[in-house]
């Protein structure tokens, strides 16, 4: 059976797009038929997130209004088989996103894909309502900072009230925490929100922390999403994140201050 | 006098809490507004019609708030005359 997972957060800058991609990139690694949307018409990022951005021919909009099939529009990864994405347009307005047009979409892609990762736009506005409204799942980006907690909150609200789950009286979407850019050493010394603040304050389960981390800089440079880094602590998070979802009981990595040898303090990590 | 490590942790060490204490004010807040039922800032408005036809009050001056407590929902309302213009008048 398919799931549609939705990436959202209400604020922008927070770790949306690197989060769909390394998510979508793992769950092609462990075997699953995925497929990844870009939501954020005019703004279209992923494709560059995934190093793909040279081969997008046709768009989510030109399916959604039938000048191309979805399997034109489709690109295949070149690294997983099993992994696609759908580009977002760059030049239509978001208009074109009609509840019937996407809903089409999603279950032509429900036939035959197990995951479907949907990339939503930051705001409330319509990008982003059409992102999460076919949702079975969320994944709710957050930073350990005020207004992406707040915005957070926001949306869960917006989950819980506007998704068709919650219009049909369906069984609520399925909500998870991940915690980006998350700096141990700055909530040691009492400057940042700590996760046990975080999870208090908007109740939902924890699916994964990600440490504040410059390889995820270096993969977005390089187009190739950052949980393929296995070396780098952003990309075994992500990992361990994927493996929770898939439903393993793993502990939390990352969380505690490194103690810095002489060494590694030299050459950092 | 400070030494030099209570002047470089000074400022740091309690935003975080802060932070949360913040939070969990607006958070609660924010829930409310949205629980509420629709009609609360139509009501703000209707109240203010009223009560402009007798003496002169901004729509700040009218407060309403819903609170639950337990089962029964309390619908209060507050609205602060002023004082020397009634006077004058």
């Amino acid at each position: 059976m398919s799931k549609v997972v939705v990436v959202t957060s209400g604020k922008g800058g927070v770790g949306k797009t690197t989060t769909s991609a390394s998510f979508a990139t793992g769950l092609a690694m462990r075997g699953h038929k995925t497929a990844v949307i870009d939501f954020d018409v005019g703004l279209r990022n992923l494709d560059l997130i995934m190093g793909c951005e040279r081969r997008v021919v046709y768009d989510f909009v030109n399916v959604i209004n039938g000048e191309a099939s979805l399997k034109q529009a489709l690109i295949r990864d070149k690294a997983h088989d099993n992994l696609f994405i759908l580009p977002a347009s760059q030049t239509r307005d978001k208009d074109a996103f009609t509840t019937e047009g996407v809903g089409k979409v999603i279950d032509e892609l429900r036939e035959s894909f197990d995951y479907i990762i949907c990339d939503s736009p930051a705001g409330i506005e319509k990008g982003a309502m059409m992102a999460l409204y076919f949702a079975d799942e969320a994944l709710i980006v957050t930073n350990p900072e005020v207004s992406s907690v707040r915005d957070s909150d926001r949306i869960l609200g917006i989950l819980g009230a506007k998704s068709k789950r919650a219009e049909e009286g369906l069984e609520p979407i399925k909500e998870h925490l991940v915690i980006t850019r998350y700096s141990a050493s700055r909530v040691a010394t009492g400057e940042m929100l700590a996760i046990e603040d975080i999870q208090e304050l908007l109740g939902i389960d924890l699916l994964g922390v990600i440490p504040e981390s410059g390889a995820v800089l270096q993969a977005s440079n390089a187009g190739v999403p950052v949980v393929r880094d296995e070396v780098s602590n952003s990309g075994q998070a992500y990992q361990d994140l994927i493996s929770r979802f898939l439903g393993e009981e793993l502990p939390m990595r990352f969380l505690d201050t490194e103690k810095k040898g002489f060494l590694k303090r030299l050459f950092g990590t | 006098m400070m030494s030099i490590l209570d002047y470089l942790t000074r400022n740091r060490k309690k935003t975080a809490s802060v932070a949360k204490e913040r939070l969990q004010l607006i958070l609660s807040r924010e829930h409310a507004t949205a629980s509420g039922p629709d009609y609360l800032p139509a009501l703000q408005k209707e109240l203010l019609a009223v009560v402009s036809k007798y003496t002169h009050i901004d729509l700040d001056d009218i407060k309403i708030n819903l609170e639950k407590d337990g089962d029964c929902e309390i619908l209060e309302l507050n609205i602060a005359l002023p004082e020397a213009e009634n006077k004058v008048a």
